[in-house]
């Protein structure tokens, strides 16, 4: 890997290993940027990039490794250090004071003045000018923030840096807020960076950009490095597989589907996100019986409003959603829970339990108000509590104690909780939102099994995760979600990692609907 | 094993209540350290406010009596609380419910026992909806409840001076309204007492007759009551799970299917309407009539920190809303007795409060204590 | 009659502007903690420290400027313990603001009855050591120009300190870096700028703008504190604020609507026409919370406003 344009090194980190708490978060990775290349970090949701990135930044101090900028060891202990060594971030999420101008934004912390603490905003705005010239980023300094696109609040912050003096940049997720448009000025103001001699780090998982934008790639997977190859000569099925890896780490023990009747029918739906952009863009789906149904896709694409928009919790822009053939589209949550759609949310902590409530009181989130655990509107502790000590028992949640507060339980037994309610439910629909994240190998064999339980009892389950593994392992069809819309469904058995993960990343073509 | 001991100790300390009790007593340290520096004895002026509350049946009586509205304004922010709602607003609802009761205990003629019930439910409606336009505000237009029951406070205010100003309800050469009918009145045997057979009774009871010499009245049973209502709502029925759930976190509360908008008018509806009682308790127990109001009487922001020192229980408000009044009530007998400024009153209660506000500070300090023990042990 | 009529309008202006200062000093200091991000509903209890202050400084030293000073001291004093809750240990602002609102009365009444002979109204300060009026003598006696101008100097004072504070915010290197840690301190972090710093800065300045402001109460309004000088001023402050859009001129035409619906309400008093006055006197607060309504959906209080701002990895 001696490329002949690539001589001076600017960034060698060694052996770095994060760990937080027993999660090893980085494994002894290496990276080594050269002056002037653009070099993509390539690795599935979870896998440690923003970790690495955020320790070369100094928002992390690293448990061990070693960073060396230009040849000399420095311990990056905050980000000032790193900005004093020519390293400047941007943020997937933009650090930008939305009622500043763009001038404002960039000086702010290293502000022009005329003496005695007075701004000076014209110097600023001329300084701001110059600079976006020269590295061909084109934004209006005198706007202010929450008037301009994403894509010039990118260059701002692309601009903060450089003004900084940054001669090494991180762009993390550069490409995931923006459009197809916005995708190729970025890719060719990379380019002006690096024939001004800046190197650039992007954190990806996007195939093509990668392809179309990066010298090299360093791949890495759950928390370990696996590679850095030449772009150039690697196909993007090579790096599909190298990122998403061979292993299969959980085997499902299931016995062949028995798909029955129709039960949810999704038709051409679109949901905003909380920004107002259409999120899940002109979405089908139909799910059946006596099947999972998992969704894969990487983070972000569309998956949490899907969920939000079938269960009531954000608004359907426009399509239908059909249960059993009756129309549910923007029904309350308690109509769409009354119609036995159940659903184990994808942050427990934020909307699937009331921290502070004890397990017994959490196991009738849906149902307190119904027979026998209120008559008249005034509870019965006594029959809630004799309910959540059958299912605590039923669903082995420890501690067993029905009075102790769901806060202080694990959150493999926080998420026992969750589905010892919704399965006790009975629904017709089990939604399923990363029901594994964060939890340990006995806990996510036995969710899995709930899931399969549910299935072999003829309900519909649609199953969203970021893990592929799980995806593929537990569903018995798989769709892939990429940019609000279903790109392609496939057979579970039929299935393989590279098709998929070149399909999550926008690659390939898309397969026929089946 | 001192370190296991101190390890229990901090999580002993580490409950909310524990943290009360160490504000307290923090608050009180304080407040002799002010007495000190202004030249003043703290353990004579804390002993003349104690004997001052508890020397005499009458003294106790009427820290009770001074107690009772606060009790209940502090019910009413506590309630509003547990939905994850600041109800700043309890003075204007106070306000609104004492106003409403000199109205129909004046204007009203019904029979005894019935008049005081149509009374509190007047009073208590009219509070109710006054405290449901915050609601309203913040679940229909997302008006923050902390501003819109600061202007509610005075909009009440001045309400309550225009009506008072009225003709017919003003009282003549006074700047307050007339009486309430003797049938709205909740007084014990306050007729009775003055009677020549009520005092003859009562002089064979000196602890007795001493005690009715305060205006003793059924305020405190009904704050108890409602302590109890309060309590067996949030506990104990479906609307205060929905409540609760929404103050712990709406987002739960939202998957759950709860309505997380009307939850919040209800419960401020129901916190208006126990501020309101509070100011109906108070004028057909002891006032008897509304006045002009020159500026805050303050029952609802004593009500806030009582709330705040009684950790927001239906149960802890009692005794908060008690200590409180012996506190209010006590502190002026410094002044008599020693000169000493009553107001070290008030700093004692800001400095509880604020110390409440800080869980973190006490934290640090046990945390440091137990530290600087093991290090000690190491060496 | 016509000459009456011009006589009305000018004695309702100069009482306006007399009843507005107080609130647009206090205003101020609300725009400039609320601006960096802290709420401070303990403008009341630091406006009637201030008062206390600059009326018993004053009746000791004869100074009023000393006077007025102290009662800024005193003001950002028990500022710097809502600070000290509400920066370094994230307290609930609103909590810690009640707590402010007891001991700064408190502490006022309790040095008042020491230094007062156990009363809890100071002396008068002799006409002479008040704030001076700059325009005393100039105009004839009773004109117009008399009525609305000849003011104490603490009323022009407030009006350039709007000039001051909105020239801060907005043309300064602080005022820039005040506005980006109330809107978004993580990115002010990152770029470096310390936010508990200016944090801390901003709630003592706005206690000390409070203390000011009641100062301009007891030693200009009136010539003495008392229990009920300020009551509940410090709160119709913070109203202006809101209502003003966190903007030093929004808070000084909100203060001066205020003031303008108390200086009706004193004229309609002198008049004896009572009943309307108290209709009067509510309307500001009406118009406030319809006001409120208005600004849904419109994100016009500082991002960060109310929220504690806490480092940390992960």
């Amino acid at each position: 890997m001696t490329h002949s344009k690539f001589q001076e090194k600017v960034v060698e980190m060694k052996n770095i290993t994060k760990v937080f708490g027993n999660f090893v978060a980085n494994e002894n990775i290496n990276l080594t940027v050269h002056k002037g290349e653009v070099h993509a970090l390539l690795g599935e949701n979870g896998a440690g990039k923003s970790t690495l990135m955020n320790i070369l930044y100094g928002l992390y101090t690293p448990t061990s490794g070693e960073i060396f900028i230009k040849g000399q060891k420095i311990d990056i202990a905050n980000p000032n250090i790193a900005i004093k060594h020519g390293i400047g971030m941007v943020h997937q999420h933009f650090m930008l004071v939305e009622p500043f101008t763009v001038a404002e934004n960039i000086i702010l912390g290293m502000e022009t003045t005329k003496g005695l603490g007075v701004l000076d905003l014209k110097k600023a705005i001329n300084d701001v000018k110059q600079l976006s010239e020269k590295y061909g980023l084109h934004v209006d300094p005198e706007a202010k923030i929450e008037d301009i696109t994403v894509g010039m609040q990118q260059r701002v912050e692309i601009l903060k840096a450089l003004y900084r003096g940054a001669e090494i940049l991180i762009l993390d997720e550069p490409t995931a807020v923006l459009t197809p448009q916005e995708i190729h000025e970025l890719i060719q103001i990379i380019r002006n960076l690096t024939e001004e001699g800046k190197s650039i780090i992007i954190i990806t998982h996007k195939l093509k950009e990668i392809k179309m934008a990066a010298d090299y790639c360093t791949i890495i997977r759950r928390g370990k490095f696996i590679d850095t190859v030449d772009v150039s000569v690697t196909s993007e099925e090579d790096l599909a597989s190298k990122m998403v890896g061979r292993e299969v780490s959980f085997a499902v023990d299931k016995v062949e589907a028995k798909p029955g009747k129709k039960v949810l029918s999704i038709d051409n739906i679109v949901v905003k996100d909380n920004r107002g952009i259409n999120a899940v863009d002109g979405l089908s789906l139909d799910i059946y019986g006596g099947e999972i149904l998992g969704i894969a896709g990487i983070d972000g694409n569309g998956q949490s409003e899907l969920i939000d928009g079938i269960t009531g919790l954000r608004k359907v822009e426009s399509g239908s959603i059909q249960l059993h053939g009756n129309d549910v589209t923007n029904k309350t949550p308690k109509e769409i829970i009354e119609r036995k759609i159940s659903t184990i949310p994808e942050d427990r902590q934020k909307r699937g339990l009331v921290l502070d409530f004890t397990i017994s009181e959490n196991m009738v989130l849906e149902n307190y108000h119904k027979k026998p655990f209120a008559k008249n509107g005034v509870l019965s502790h006594q029959k809630i509590k004799e309910f959540a000590k059958e299912l605590i028992e039923k669903f082995d949640v420890r501690p067993t104690n029905e009075n102790a507060k769901a806060r202080a339980l694990s959150g493999g037994n926080q998420q026992k909780v969750i589905i010892a309610r919704e399965v006790t439910n009975d629904p017709d629909l089990l939604i399923a939102a990363q029901p594994t994240r964060g939890l340990d190998v006995g806990a996510i064999e036995y969710v899995h099994k709930a899931l399969v339980e549910q299935r072999d009892k003829g309900k519909a389950v649609l199953l969203v995760s970021l893990e592929l593994d799980e995806v593929m392992n537990v569903s018995d069809r798989i769709a892939v979600i990429y940019e609000g819309k279903i790109v392609g469904i496939v057979d579970a058995k039929n299935a393989d990692e590279n098709t998929l993960g070149l399909m999550m990343a926008g690659g390939g073509e898309t397969h026929g609907q089946s | 094993m001192d370190k296991a001991k101190n390890s229990k100790l901090l999580s002993m300390f580490s409950g909310t209540f524990g943290f009360t009790i160490i504000s307290i007593l923090i608050g009180l340290g304080i407040g002799a350290i002010v007495l000190l520096i202004a030249g003043f004895n703290p353990i004579e002026a804390y002993g003349i406010m104690l004997s001052g509350v508890f020397s005499k049946p009458k003294y106790i009586a009427y820290a009770i009596i001074y107690a009772t509205p606060l009790i209940i304004t502090g019910l009413s922010v506590a309630f509003a609380f547990r939905t994850g709602l600041f109800n700043i607003g309890a003075e204007g609802q106070y306000i609104v419910g004492a106003l409403v009761a000199a109205l129909t205990g004046y204007f009203f003629n019904l029979p005894p026992f019935i008049h005081v019930i149509v009374v509190f439910l007047f009073a208590a409606t009219a509070a109710g909806l006054w405290g449901g336009i915050a609601g309203f505000l913040k679940a229909r237009f997302g008006v923050h409840e902390v501003i819109s029951t600061i202007m509610l406070n005075w909009i009440a205010l001045y309400l309550n001076n225009y009506v008072v100003n009225l003709n017919g309800f003003k009282k003549p050469q006074s700047e307050a309204s007339y009486e309430i009918l003797n049938t709205a009145n909740i007084s014990l045997l306050s007729e009775w007492k003055l009677s020549d057979a009520g005092r003859e009774w009562l002089s064979n009871f000196p602890f007795l007759a001493d005690l009715m010499r305060a205006p003793v009245n059924f305020g405190f049973m009904i704050a108890l009551l409602l302590a109890l209502i309060v309590w067996f709502i949030l506990n104990k029925t479906t609307l205060g799970y929905e409540l609760r759930a929404v103050g712990f976190n709406k987002y739960a509360a939202e998957y759950g299917g709860i309505g997380v908008k009307k939850s919040i008018i209800t419960s401020m509806v129901i916190a208006g309407a126990l501020a309101g009682l509070a100011g109906a308790v108070q004028v057909l127990g002891v006032t008897n009539k509304v006045a002009v109001l020159a500026a805050m009487e303050g029952y609802g922001f004593n009500g806030i920190a009582v709330s705040l020192i009684g950790a927001n229980t239906a149960f802890g408000n009692v005794f908060a809303g008690l200590l409180f009044g012996a506190l209010n009530y006590g502190g002026p007998k410094i002044q008599s007795g020693l000169q000493a400024p009553s107001e070290v009153v008030d700093i004692v209660i800001g400095t509880i409060v604020f110390f409440i506000a800080i869980p973190g500070f006490i934290k640090m300090l046990l945390t440091l204590r137990s530290k600087k023990r093991g290090d000690t042990n190491g060496r | 009659m016509e000459g009456s009529l011009i006589l009305t309008i000018g004695f309702i202006l100069g009482t306006t502007l007399m009843y507005a200062t107080p609130l647009i000093y206090t205003a101020l200091g609300g725009v400039i903690s609320e601006n960096a991000g802290v709420v401070n509903i303990g403008l009341e209890g630091m406006m009637t420290i201030g008062a206390f202050t600059g009326a018993a400084v004053g009746y000791f030293t004869g100074n009023p400027w000393l006077a007025f000073i102290a009662a800024g001291l005193a003001g950002g004093f028990l500022a710097l313990f809502h600070a000290i809750a509400s920066v370094s240990f994230a307290a609930d602002q609103v909590v810690s603001g009640i707590a402010i609102n007891f001991l700064g009365p408190g502490l006022a009444l309790f040095l008042s009855r020491i230094f007062f002979e156990g009363a809890t109204m100071t002396k008068s300060i002799s006409l002479n050591d008040k704030i001076p009026r700059p325009f005393n003598g100039i105009f004839p006696q009773n004109s117009i120009l008399d009525l609305i101008f000849n003011q104490y100097a603490t009323v022009y004072l407030a009006f350039f300190l709007v000039f001051i504070v909105w020239y801060s915010l907005y043309k300064t290197k602080f005022g820039l870096r005040l506005r980006a840690v109330g809107e978004h301190p993580k990115a002010a972090d990152t770029l470096g700028v310390n936010v508990y710093k200016i944090r801390y800065w901003a709630v003592i300045l706005s206690g000390v703008f409070a203390g000011f402001g009641g100062a301009a109460m007891s030693i200009a309004v009136v010539s003495n504190f008392r229990p009920t000088l300020i009551s509940g001023q410090g709160f119709i402050a913070l109203a202006a604020v809101i209502f003003g859009k966190w903007k030093p001129q929004g808070a000084m035409l909100a203060a001066l609507l205020f003031g303008g619906a108390q200086g009706l309400t004193v004229y309609l008093g002198g008049t004896g026409i009572q009943v309307s006055s108290q209709i009067l006197a509510m309307l500001p607060y009406v118009i406030t919370l319809i006001v409120l309504i208005g600004f849904v959906g419109k994100a016009v209080s500082p991002a960060a406003n109310g929220v504690a701002y806490e480092k940390g990895e992960r």
